[in-house]
C-alpha cells in the first residue's frame, strides 16, 4: 500500500498536448492521497494558465523520507502536518515568504496565524485542520464511548474488533493522553508505563491500518476504528452506523499546512497557488471534499450542509485536543523501540 | 533455418571478432547499473551512522548490525543480551514463506502434471488460463482476496447460507490469511517451471519401469521425481524468495499487526524510525541468507551433474 502513487493529472495532460506552448509555467505539488478535488486543480490551471502536476504520499514520514532522498528541488509545495512543518523547518527544507506576497493572507483565521510550528506564518499557510480519535459502531456497543478505555482497555464485546492507525506519533500521543503523561516524556518510569500499556492493549486490536481505516468501519470488519475526523464522516456517509468520540482524557488535534519548499522550481506559481487556496470559495471546496475544517474566514456560504453540521467537525468546548509533539532524538529512539516491540 | 543461421554466423565470425567485448557492454552496463551499484550502495549505507529522522552521516559505524544482534533494553544502556526481536521477525517470514511454498508445491505439482499430459491444443488453453489472473495487478488481487475472506464476505455468507457453519470463520488478519495470500500470489511461479520439466519427461521411462515391475510409488520416487527435480527446485525458489520479502499480503491480509522482513525494512525508510543504515543492514542480512541458500543449491546441482 505504501507506494507513492504517481497521479497524472489526466484531463490537464490532454489539454497540454495541444496547449503546451501557451502554458505560462508549471507547478509541481506534493500532496496527501485523496485530499484535493481534481476540479480545484483544473480551476487553478485554467485561471492562471499553469501546468499542474501532482504526486501523492500517505504519511508525513514517507514525505520527509522522499524529499530527503533527493526529491527536494523538484516540488514547489507540499502539505505537512503541524509537527512536520517544525521538523522540515529545522532541517532547512522550507523557503520563506513575506505575508505581503500573498494578497489573501488576511483571510487566515487569527488563531492560525501565530502558530507554534511556524510563528507568524513565514513558510506555510493553513490547509485544513481536524482531529484524531476513534469511531465506534453503535450496533456493536451502546455504552459511553467518550473515553480512551475503548482503545486501550476495551469492554468485552469490542475486544478483537479494533483497527488502529498505523501511525506511531498519533497512537503514542493518544496512549500518553490515556495515561495522563506528557507527550515525548523523558521520564523512564512513564516511558515504561507507555510501553506496557500498548503491549497489553495489542491483543485486543485486530489490525493496524491507515489507508484502510474508513473501509474496515464501512465493511464491518472492525467495530472500533482509530481514525481522522473527516475520514470518519466519510465512513458515516457511506453507511456505517458509527459515532466519533471526543474522549474525556483528550484527543489529537492537527493542522495540515501548505508549505513553500526550498529550491522550489516555480516559486512564483507556488505563491499564486497558496494565495488561490486562501480564497474562501477554494478553501471551502477542499473542506467539502475532505470533510475537515479550513483555517480561513468566510468559507461558511460555500460549505455544504452535511459538512457544516457534521458532528466530527464540531468538537465540544472541553476537553480540548492536543497537537502531536515532535520528540527529541533520545526520546524518539525509545519511541521507535516501543513501536518495534509492539510489532515484533 | 537453424542450419542457415549457424553457417552465416560461422562465416561472419572474423568480422565480429574484435567486437566481442563491445557487444558485452550492454549486459555489463545493465548488471553494473541495476545490480552492483544499488547493492553496493546498500552495503555502504549499512556501515554508516544514522541521521536523526532519515538520512545518513558519512561516518563508519557498526550501530546498525549491533542493533540487529544485541538487545540493550528500552533505553539502550542495559548490558547487551542477544536480541531476539529481529530473529523472530526473520523466523516468522521464513515460516510464512515456507508454508506458502509447501502448499504451492502440493497444488502446483499435480496441476503442472495435468497440463503437461494434455495434448497440444488443450495444453495451450490450460496454460493460458493459468496466466489470466496475472494480467491484473498484484495489489488488486490481494485486495480482492481480502474481500472474499472477510467475516461478512461471500465465502462466509455462502457457508452460512448452506448451513455448514453458523458463525463466520475468522480468516482475515490471521497468519493463515497471509499464507493464503502468498500462496495465491505466487502459485504460477511453481506451476510453470514444473510444467517445463514434466513436458520434457519421456513417458516411455514410466512404461519401462512398469514393465520391470516397479510400483507406481517406486516409479514416482525413483524415476519421475529425480527427472523433474530441477523444475521443482526452481519453482520453490521462485515462490520462496519473493514471499520472504513480501509486504503486501502481511499488510492487507494479516492486518499489519506483526512485522515481516519486508515491512520491517520499509518502516526504516518510510516510518518514524527513519533509520536508513538499519534498513540497509537488514536488507544485507536478508540478501546474504538468500545467497547462501542459492549457492548451496547451485553446488548440489553441479554435484548431481558430475554424478
Amino acid at each position: 500500500m505504501n507506494t507513492f502513487l504517481k497521479i497524472s493529472v489526466s484531463a490537464l495532460a490532454m489539454t497540454l498536448v495541444t496547449n503546451a506552448a501557451q502554458a505560462e509555467g508549471k507547478l509541481s505539488v506534493y500532496h496527501w492521497f485523496e485530499y484535493i478535488p481534481q476540479e480545484l486543480l483544473d480551476k487553478f490551471a485554467a485561471e492562471y494558465n499553469v501546468e499542474v502536476t501532482m504526486d501523492t504520499f500517505d504519511s508525513n514520514e514517507s514525505m520527509l523520507a522522499s524529499l530527503k532522498a533527493g526529491k527536494l528541488g523538484s516540488y514547489d509545495v507540499s502539505v505537512p502536518g503541524d509537527y512536520m512543518v517544525e521538523i522540515m523547518a529545522s532541517e532547512g527544507m522550507l523557503d520563506t515568504f513575506e505575508p505581503s506576497e500573498l494578497s489573501n493572507f488576511g483571510n487566515i483565521m487569527p488563531q492560525w496565524v501565530d502558530v507554534s510550528f511556524d510563528k507568524g506564518r513565514h513558510s506555510s499557510i493553513p490547509y485544513q485542520w481536524g482531529t484524531t480519535s476513534f469511531s465506534v459502531n453503535r450496533d456493536a456497543y451502546k455504552g459511553d464511548i467518550n473515553t480512551t478505555d475503548i482503545l486501550f482497555n476495551p469492554p468485552e464485546e469490542l475486544r478483537g474488533k479494533i483497527n488502529v492507525l498505523d501511525s506511531q506519533g498519533e497512537l503514542l500521543a493518544l496512549a500518553s493522553l490515556h495515561l495522563g503523561i506528557p507527550q515525548c516524556t523523558a521520564d523512564r518510569g512513564q516511558l515504561k508505563a507507555l510501553n506496557a500499556l500498548v503491549q497489553e492493549a495489542k491483543p485486543h486490536w485486530a489490525s493496524f491500518g491507515s489507508d484502510v481505516a474508513k473501509d474496515v468501519l464501512v465493511s464491518g470488519d472492525a467495530a472500533v476504528g482509530m481514525i481522522w475526523s473527516g475520514f470518519s464522516a466519510k465512513a458515516r456517509s457511506e453507511g456505517a452506523n458509527i459515532e466519533y468520540a471526543f474522549p474525556k482524557q483528550g484527543y489529537v488535534v492537527w493542522m495540515d499546512n501548505m508549505v513553500l519548499l526550498k529550491d522550489a522550481p516555480n516559486r512564483d506559481n507556488a505563491l499564486k497557488f497558496m494565495n488561490f487556496l486562501l480564497e474562501p470559495e477554494n478553501a471551502a471546496a477542499v473542506t467539502n471534499y475532505a470533510q475537515y475544517t479550513a483555517g480561513v474566514t468566510g468559507t461558511e456560504p460555500f460549505l455544504s450542509d452535511d459538512v457544516k453540521n457534521s458532528p466530527e467537525s464540531n468538537p465540544p468546548a472541553s476537553p480540548v485536543g492536543s497537537f502531536v509533539a515532535a520528540c527529541s532524538q533520545d526520546v524518539q529512539k525509545v519511541y521507535d523501540t516501543i513501536w518495534t516491540n509492539l510489532k515484533k | 533455418m537453424a542450419g542457415a543461421l549457424t553457417t552465416s554466423k560461422a562465416s561472419n565470425n572474423s568480422t565480429y571478432a574484435g567486437l566481442g567485448n563491445l557487444l558485452m557492454l550492454p549486459s555489463w552496463l545493465v548488471i553494473g547499473f541495476f545490480l552492483v551499484l544499488p547493492v553496493g550502495m546498500m552495503l555502504i549505507y549499512s556501515f554508516l551512522t544514522k541521521e536523526f529522522r532519515g538520512g545518513i552521516i558519512w561516518e563508519f559505524s557498526l550501530a546498525a548490525y549491533d542493533q540487529f544482534f544485541f538487545d540493550r533494553g528500552l533505553f539502550g544502556d542495559d548490558p547487551a543480551r542477544i536480541e531476539w526481536t529481529y530473529i523472530k521477525i526473520f523466523w516468522r517470514s521464513i515460516w510464512q514463506a515456507g508454508v506458502a511454498t509447501f502448499f504451492c508445491l502440493l497444488i502446483g505439482f499435480p496441476t503442472a502434471w495435468f497440463i503437461a499430459t494434455r495434448t497440444g491444443n488443450s495444453r495451450s488453453i490450460w496454460l493460458f488460463l493459468i496466466t489470466i489472473p496475472y494480467w491484473v495487478n498484484l495489489l488488486i488481487r490481494t485486495i480482492s482476496m481480502k474481500f472474499l475472506i472477510r467475516d461478512t464476505g461471500p465465502l462466509n455468507e455462502f457457508l452460512i447460507s448452506t448451513g455448514i457453519i453458523s458463525d463466520p470463520i475468522h480468516i482475515i488478519n490471521t497468519n493463515f490469511a497471509v499464507q493464503l495470500g502468498l500462496f495465491y500470489s505466487y502459485l504460477p511461479f511453481m506451476v510453470l517451471p514444473i510444467y517445463a520439466s514434466v513436458e520434457r519427461y519421456n513417458f516411455a521411462l514410466s512404461e519401462a519401469a512398469a514393465d520391470l515391475y516397479a510400483s507406481r510409488i517406486t516409479t514416482l520416487r525413483q524415476i519421475i521425481l529425480p527427472t523433474v527435480k530441477p523444475g521443482i527446485i526452481a519453482g520453490c525458489i521462485l515462490v520462496f524468495v519473493p514471499s520472504l520479502g513480501a509486504f503486501l499480503a502481511p499488510d492487507l491480509l494479516g492486518g499489519a499487526k506483526t512485522f515481516m522482513i519486508g515491512s520491517l525494512i520499509e518502516e526504516q525508510f518510510k516510518g518514524n524510525a527513519g533509520n536508513w543504515p538499519f534498513g540497509a543492514a537488514v536488507s544485507m542480512i536478508l540478501l546474504s541468507m538468500v545467497l547462501i541458500v542459492l549457492t548451496y543449491y547451485a553446488r548440489q546441482q553441479s554435484k548431481s551433474g558430475e554424478r
